[in-house]
């Protein structure tokens, strides 16, 4: 019996040195299996994954401790990379590759995330029921013009609490609460529903202007649906903020965890996330931008023209996260 | 007496008290089992030792309230209409006949194989405002959005809406069990002594079904107060809404955990409450002859109107969300279906099937110990086991991940220490851990359903049967087992819809490359991708249509005289 439970055990300590990499993903299985799967046929190495919220994800990390089988943590939001950093899930990684190719204000200071994808928070407006020239910033968004007329969605979402984060980092909590207490005075209604929603109230006529990640917009533009197609036809982009700090950013992004079984693995796989291939195919399928300023967008993004983004280090997002909730809490942001 | 006062005549009795060793340890497993399955919970309840005062402050100050008042409102609402739904239709199909009343009896418990997110997604997408039908109306008539009135899906009534439109199945289920396991005697008495056709139902029929409608409602309950994907889908600020963004936005576990405990706290004050408003009445047939039930013809007015009645929550909770996802699926089909797919198809119906047999085993097993030995300790034990199913799904998961864990690495540093082998985690993240959590979640459906059947079976038929020699065994397979084998049925296909349509433990517990047909259908939903979503939903849907036909079978089935 002694010898069995032996055998056993040896079997399963065998099982990971096999050639493979486990990941832990906040980003949806369709929107990164095609890449993993091609990582695969590349490298022979095999890519198990579960999908998750990114919160549920560093609780299972974080109560499984030093024998997760976890190597890797993908999350769609830096904030939630930088709360994995904080709970000291994330080791540091010395890789020249991922150095010389990600901007510095994309990875973390001390090596322990890389940002695999950019997005940015973007103003949608209705160009029969708004004039262009009266956008200006997000501060703006404040103004009593918007009375009624803004949709964005709820602030439990990340996006919006990375924003407030961001307006807590280049104002200071004060200026940031007075703004947003605005903000929800002009709301045309109760957030609710999610990006693609926003745009599609924009286009009904609901409200005139919206919040939104600018993938969103791009994916109904190519989307298989008529209506989703007709809907984002009717509206337009419009980069905030373009005289001063610049269009909020924000990052998908991983890092290596620390009990990490396969750390060669991962890593390989974060390089190869980062190259060219890779690159390619967030920035043509799924309409992000490129975390290499050398790679070209998809024709919906090129479309868009330049913009000055915020080069705010996105380290600050995490560090105010909380505060944005509080925040966001206390202005009725529901 | 329609109703007697039978308490002492349970058999904590004679029938096992032969041997009293085996009564022990009977209780002892029940004792380890109920243990077992109150970690979860217990993990729960104990974040309440570490009071966050200052996330407390902040709750109390900004949004507690709102989550209470929904919650309630919610609770009320989908209550109120669930017993509508249900406990009306039920009654006319058992009692008359009118145009399609037999199809009607199964048709009306498919809603039940509709998640709540799914039926919210598909009405979302259909009347909402960039909706097919009011674009349409906006260009027919040249309005804009301004300018009319139109009901919003997506707010505090729609969820009331649609969680009622899905859950008044569990109602109308026990609700017609036990009109039909009624003694016609017993309301043609209720006629000949003046009552009119409703008095029969309101003052006869209805109190006597009343355990079984209070065993539905009970589940309504703790369905409404556990959903997430409704409200938080819909914007409404509700407990569950309030838990996940402590958690989640405010990084507090413990203080999310907390909230968790008061919601408990609630269902335990429903449970208790329903519980002592019919103490003294402990309901069993008295009568002893079961003639076959005459279901009363109605007249076409009257046949039209009940038929109008009874066809509403099958129209709105089934064919019209289902036909919404048929047509989004006819877009989308192609490329969705394929090889994975079936996988996907084959672990939602191997855990649905597992758990449910497990589910089974384990609620005849405490509902018996609970029958033979009354005492409080055994009750209150299978009480609180039962209370899992108002714990939202996500947090059930972190009070299984916990623990196991906690196991695994307790384990692993022992065998490192004396043999230096990793044994790393064994039982976290596998499937056995899934269907743990599974079973904390939806043990108190089945041990909820055994037990109203297991009730009424009356303890004078065990002293009967003992009369004739017959053992303890002997009297479970041939007697007990025969007069419940509809409600033991019910509850395994019960919990198997149930665990086909779980998403939130589901999605934090699985094992790698491991999913089910919920997880696809969320993930593709909250990329707001509805065509999409389309193929796996209908899925889940189909699945689960089977058990309830069988369900709804076997019930007709257990009708006194029923052919």
């Amino acid at each position: 019996m002694n010898k069995l439970l032996f055998i056993g055990l040896l079997f399963v300590q065998q099982l990971s040195f096999a050639a493979e990499v486990n990941i832990y993903s906040a980003r949806k299985e369709a929107l990164i299996k095609p890449l993993l799967d091609h990582f695969n046929k590349e490298t022979g190495i095999a890519v198990n994954i579960v999908t998750g919220k990114a919160d549920t994800l560093l609780k299972r990390l974080e109560v499984e401790g030093r024998n997760t089988p976890a190597d890797l943590l993908l999350t769609v939001d830096v904030a939630r990379l930088i709360r994995a950093k904080e709970k000291g899930l994330f080791q540091q990684i010395d890789s020249e590759l991922l150095n010389k190719i990600i901007p510095e204000n994309y990875r973390d200071d001390d090596k322990q995330w890389f940002g695999l994808s950019l997005r940015s928070r973007v103003i949608i407006y209705a160009p029969d029921r708004v004039n262009e020239g009266d956008l200006d910033s997000y501060i703006d968004l404040a103004d009593k013009k918007w009375a009624n007329r803004i949709c964005v969605r709820s602030s439990s979402n990340v996006y919006n609490q990375s924003l407030v984060a961001a307006m807590i980092a280049n104002y200071g909590l004060e200026k940031a609460e007075r703004w947003a207490t605005g903000l929800v005075g002009n709301f045309a209604r109760p957030p609710k529903g999610g990006d693609r929603d926003q745009i599609k109230a924009v286009a009904a006529g609901v409200c005139d202007v919206a919040l939104v990640n600018n993938y969103y917009l791009a994916g109904m533009l190519e989307s298989s649906q008529k209506s989703e197609v007709v809907a984002a036809n009717k509206i337009k982009l419009f980069w905030p903020n373009q005289d001063g700090r610049g269009a909020h950013m924000n990052v998908s992004g991983a890092g290596v965890l620390k009990p990490a079984k396969h750390k060669k693995e991962a890593i390989q796989l974060l390089e190869f996330l980062v190259s060219d291939y890779a690159q390619q195919w967030y920035a043509d399928t799924n309409h992000e931008y490129s975390i290499n300023p050398e790679i070209e967008s998809g024709s919906v993004l090129k479309s868009w023209g330049k913009f000055k983004a915020d080069d705010l280090n996105l380290s600050l997002l995490g560090k105010h996260n909380t505060d944005a909730v509080l925040l966001m809490d206390r202005v009725g942001w529901k | 007496m329609l109703a007697t006062r039978a308490a002492q005549a349970l058999p904590n009795v004679s029938a096992f008290k032969t041997s009293l060793l085996k009564v022990t340890k009977w209780n002892s497993v029940l004792v380890f089992l109920s243990l077992l399955f109150s970690i979860p919970l217990a993990v729960v309840f104990g974040s309440l030792f570490f009071p966050e005062y200052e996330v407390w402050e902040h709750l109390r100050a900004t949004v507690l309230t709102d989550y209470i008042g929904n919650s309630l409102a919610l609770l009320v609402g989908v209550g109120f209409f669930s017993l509508l739904l249900g406990v009306l239709p039920a009654w006319m199909v058992t009692m008359y006949r009118f145009p399609l009343s037999r199809q009607l009896e199964w048709a009306l418990l498919l809603p039940m194989s509709m998640p709540a997110y799914i039926i919210a997604y598909s009405y979302t997408g259909a009347l909402d405002v960039a909706g097919p039908l009011q674009t349409m109306l906006r260009e027919f008539t040249g309005w804009q959005y301004r300018d009319y009135w139109f009901p919003e899906v997506r707010s505090l009534g729609g969820a009331i809406a649609m969680l009622s439109l899905v859950l008044y199945p569990y109602i109308y289920l026990l609700a017609r069990a036990a009109f039909i396991e009624q003694s016609v005697c017993v309301l043609e008495v209720s006629r000949t002594l003046g009552c009119n056709a409703f008095d029969a139902f309101r003052r006869v029929a209805l109190p006597l079904a009343r355990p079984a409608i209070m065993v539905g409602l009970s589940l309504v309950v703790m369905e409404t107060l556990a959903d997430y994907g409704t409200v938080q889908y819909f914007g409404v600020s509700a407990f569950t809404t309030g838990i996940f963004r402590t958690w989640f936005g405010l990084g507090n576990s413990l203080a999310a955990a907390q909230l968790s405990a008061l919601l408990l706290v609630f269902v335990a004050v429903f449970l208790y409450l329903e519980k002592r408003s019919r103490k003294q009445a402990r309901y069993h047939h008295t009568g002893s002859t079961y003639s076959s039930l005459m279901q009363q013809r109605l007249t076409k007015g009257q046949g039209f109107i009940a038929l109008v009645i009874c066809v509403m929550p099958l129209v709105f909770g089934f064919i019209v969300p289902v036909s919404l996802l048929i047509n989004w699926a006819m877009d989308t089909y192609a490329e969705v279906l394929g090889k994975d797919f079936y996988l996907l198809l084959f672990h939602s119906l191997l855990l649905a099937f597992v758990t449910s047999v497990l589910a089974l085993a384990i609620a005849l097993f405490m509902a018996y110990s609970n029958r033979n030995n009354q005492s409080l300790l055994n009750r209150i034990m299978v009480r609180f086991v039962s209370m899992g199913y108002a714990i939202p799904g996500t947090v059930i998961a972190v009070g299984v991940l916990i623990p196991f864990a906690w196991f695994d690495n307790s384990l692993d540093a022992l065998l490192m220490e004396s043999l230096n082998i990793s044994s790393g985690l064994l039982i976290s993240g596998t499937v056995f851990t899934l269907v743990f959590a599974y079973l904390v979640r939806f043990l108190a459906v089945s041990i909820n359903t055994v037990e109203a059947a297991l009730v009424k079976i009356k303890p004078v038929m065990d002293e009967v049967a003992k009369t004739t020699g017959m053992r303890a065994g002997t009297i479970v397979k041939r007697i007990h087992i025969p007069m419940m084998r509809g409600s033991l049925l019910t509850a395994l296909l019960l919990v198997f819809v149930d665990v086909l349509k779980e998403l939130p433990a589901t999605l934090i517990l699985r094992p790698f490359n491991f999913n089910t047909l919920a997880v696809r259908t969320y993930e593709l939903a909250n990329e707001e991708l509805l065509a999409e979503a389309a193929v796996p939903a209908l899925a889940i849907v189909i699945a689960g249509i089977i058990p309830v036909i069988i369900i709804s079978n076997s019930i007709s089935r257990s009708r006194p005289g029923h052919e």
